[in-house]
């Protein structure tokens, strides 16, 4: 394990010795974060990082295998067009989570901003899934291509919904699953509500559980018959509106 | 129900030439020949046509031709047959008009009304055939400042550059939106003239990676196709705000053009439409756009120019400034004459201005900021032959992106009918049977031709204004003059009329 204190240091230096960090060990601790931006940036499989503090914007960028673990909050574009890995966030996080990312997971122990999981894709072998404990804010799954998300609703007040409005606009693949649903006209236009099956039930059951040991928690209550599960109507949503001139 | 649309072309036959040998029947993938075997006679259903000639040019005794459909409605310069036959085919559809290609509307071409300059008498010309002639080109940033050492060794780590060995390279244009074999010539050209191709915003195939030094890789907000293999193999990276031919509008290939080979390309599932989301949803600022800059510098080490493309709009001179300041090395500007693959027709046909109009004030805006010198300054939207490129660089272009140019090299034949995926060239379509008609080992050479044909031509140009160096016209505006052009656009333009002395 080698540590690196990040206090006063800008991100390009941070960086750079991390890069020199995971030649000697895939171990690395980094402390006094606060707002370096694209840790973890392309890094690959078998390093793991431990992030105390608060990381910036695009932490994960295009990442490729690695594995983070955040003790604290992340900020903006976490995961953007990551390929691989696994982030885990003991905390909040910021606005488009998970942009265009095709692979990996990502495990925020509390609440996203808006358009988390947009433009989220999936291809061959490569699924990636974000689960969330809190609530999502408005456009969650925005032009979502593939992939899953999962949104457990916890510790919510009675006047706080589960995601914003426009959940799902332009959807043309993947899944969304809330805990409890949410209502029909937060719900773009392009996806609806979908009978939950079995194999929708086996992966939220290894998801749960995976969130509950990621963080620590008792989630005996969460019963996965109580997810609702939302899909694209069409892989094709916008093949009708030309006409050739 | 009735349709309301005539035929846009008559197919004219010469039955005494025809032999019936089927060839137009094979060739069109629209279907428009067939064999009536009843009556021993080859015949045409018009209405199919969309008039590329590639019937007309593989007929073996020449007996066809096409020509304008000759039904006239009564004479009306207001509704014309083009405005009457778009609301038939939208009462019928209720569908938005899709169409291809740049912008064919007889708006102004500004290249044409300005003249270069030559010398006379007082500063010899040159001849590039016998003397030398500089026309590489780089591009990227430069820094403030040049530092060297005691030993007066240069200490300034330079920024980034691409070399080129004409002021010309292949603009973006996807894998999807044109065939493997039209990307395998364009790649293969780039790399013998040592010049680059754009990959467009579909991915790179893997068989392509090899011309990666020759390559421009794209990022556009669907990100299809990136991880970081990807940008690493690249030369440079492009960042795709907007396209000239649909500012604002994002891209969306429909799941049909979606198959096996696209899909792995793209990295997305076959079938599924490949949907480009009009803006990046992670950039809403010059400060944002920093962000992404950066990210593209910090995971390939900081040793690739970053290019950010945007669309001539009415405030781009504020935008490429922004652009400029956000750490770009090269700021590339697509004028509303630029290609497409599909747009729809409102949009290409009304939004954005002339790329010469937008260069110019870019240029002058740069200047007066005093940041023209630190950043490439690219243009595109229909560079049609190589003394537009000529005037671009007198109005202060680096470098031009040709992208119409290099299909009709290949042979496009204009036809605007790339989005319906049927292009009997082989080059707008996914198409086996028409993809192979597109010989990649013969059109790199028809493309090594056109450019290698221009460069001879920029340097013949310069030679006669007495220039030895492109970088010596480079925003040089005394060697233009304006014909036909009012104040504002003398203005705009900054240049003189013809007939006035410096």
């Amino acid at each position: 394990m080698i540590t690196i204190n990040a206090k006063n240091i800008h991100y390009r230096a941070l960086n750079d010795s991390i890069d020199k960090a995971v030649r000697t060990s895939k171990n690395i601790k980094l402390t006094d974060v606060c707002g370096q931006r694209y840790i973890g940036r392309g890094l690959d499989e078998n390093i793991k990082i431990k992030i105390y503090g608060t990381p910036g914007n695009d932490t994960a960028a295009y990442m490729d295998g690695a594995e983070l673990e955040i003790f604290g909050s992340a900020q903006d574009a976490l995961a953007n067009t990551m390929n691989r890995g696994k982030i885990i966030v003991h905390g909040h996080c910021g606005d488009t989570a998970g942009y265009a990312m095709r692979g990996g997971e990502i495990y925020v122990e509390g609440s996203v901003g808006y358009r988390v999981g947009i433009h989220m894709k999936e291809y061959r072998d490569l699924k990636p899934v974000i689960v969330v404990g809190g609530a999502a804010g408005d456009f969650l799954g925005e032009y979502m291509a593939g992939g899953a998300i999962i949104l457990l609703g916890l510790g919510l007040s009675k006047n706080e919904r589960i995601t914003g409005r426009f959940c799902a606009t332009g959807m043309h693949g993947g899944a969304i699953y809330l805990y409890g649903g949410t209502d029909a006209f937060n719900l773009g236009k392009e996806a609806a509500e979908v009978k939950l099956t079995n194999s929708d039930k086996e992966f939220l059951k290894k998801h749960v559980k995976a969130y509950a040991k990621h963080f620590n928690k008792n989630l005996s209550a969460v019963k996965v018959n109580n997810f609702k599960k939302y899909a694209a109507l069409n892989k094709n949503p916008y093949e009708n509106m030309y006409c050739k001139n | 129900m009735l349709n309301f649309n005539m035929p846009r072309y008559e197919i004219i036959r010469n039955e005494k030439k025809c032999i019936n040998c089927k060839v137009c029947a094979k060739q069109c993938a629209n279907e428009v020949h067939s064999y009536d075997e009843a009556d021993n006679i080859m015949r045409a259903d018009e209405a199919l046509c969309v008039n590329c000639h590639r019937c007309v040019l593989l007929c073996p005794t020449k007996a066809l031709t096409v020509k304008k459909y000759p039904l006239e409605f009564k004479e009306n310069a207001n509704w014309t047959a083009e405005a009457m036959n778009e609301i038939y085919k939208q009462a019928e559809t209720g569908g938005v008009l899709l169409t291809s290609m740049g912008n064919p509307k007889p708006f102004p071409i500004y290249w044409d009304k300005m003249l270069l300059n030559a010398s006379q008498v007082t500063n010899p010309s040159i001849d590039p055939l016998r003397e030398p002639m500089e026309i590489k080109t780089f591009i990227g940033r430069n820094p403030d400042k040049l530092e060297f050492d005691g030993k007066g060794k240069l200490i300034t780590k330079m920024p980034p550059k691409l070399e080129l060995n004409a002021p010309i390279m292949f603009s973006a244009m996807s894998y999807g939106s044109i065939s493997k074999n039209a990307h395998e010539s364009l790649a293969r050209a780039a790399a013998e003239l040592g010049i680059y191709y754009n990959t467009g915003e579909g991915g790179l195939n893997k068989e392509f990676y090899k011309y990666g030094k020759n390559t421009i890789v794209q990022v556009a907000s669907g990100r299809f196709g990136i991880d970081k293999k990807y940008l690493n193999t690249g030369a440079a990276i492009e960042i795709k705000i907007g396209q000239g031919a649909k500012p604002g509008i994002g891209g969306h290939l429909p799941g049909a053009k979606v198959d096996e080979d696209v899909s792995a390309t793209r990295m997305i599932p076959e079938g599924s439409d490949a949907i480009s989301p009009a803006p990046h949803h992670d950039i809403y600022s010059i400060e944002d756009l920093r962000q992404l800059i950066y990210s593209l510098k910090e995971v390939t080490g900081y040793k690739k120019p970053v290019f950010v493309k945007i669309a001539a709009v009415h405030n781009a001179a504020a935008i490429a400034s922004g652009i400029a300041r956000a750490g770009a090395d090269a700021i590339v500007i697509d004028g509303f004459r630029g290609g497409t693959g599909a747009a729809p027709a409102r949009v290409r046909d009304n939004v954005g201005i002339p790329i010469e109009l937008a260069l110019a004030a870019i240029d002058q805006r740069l200047r007066e900021e005093g940041i023209r010198n630190s950043v490439s300054l690219i243009i595109a939207g229909s560079i049609r032959n190589s003394a537009d490129i000529v005037k671009a660089v007198a109005l202060g272009a680096d470098a031009v992106y040709i992208a119409s140019a290099a299909l009709i090299a290949m042979g496009c034949h204009m036809c605007h009918s790339c989005m319906g995926g049927k292009c009997n060239w082989g080059i707008a379509t996914q198409k086996a049977n028409l993809v192979k008609r597109l010989n990649p080992d013969i059109m790199y050479k028809r493309l090594v031709n056109l450019v290698s044909a221009w460069n001879h031509e920029i340097q013949e140009i310069l030679g006669g204004m007495g220039i030895n160096a492109i970088d010596s016209l480079r925003g040089n505006r005394f060697m233009l003059r304006g014909i036909g052009l009012n104040d504002k656009e003398l203005e705009i333009l900054g240049i003189k009329y013809a007939g006035e002395a410096i």
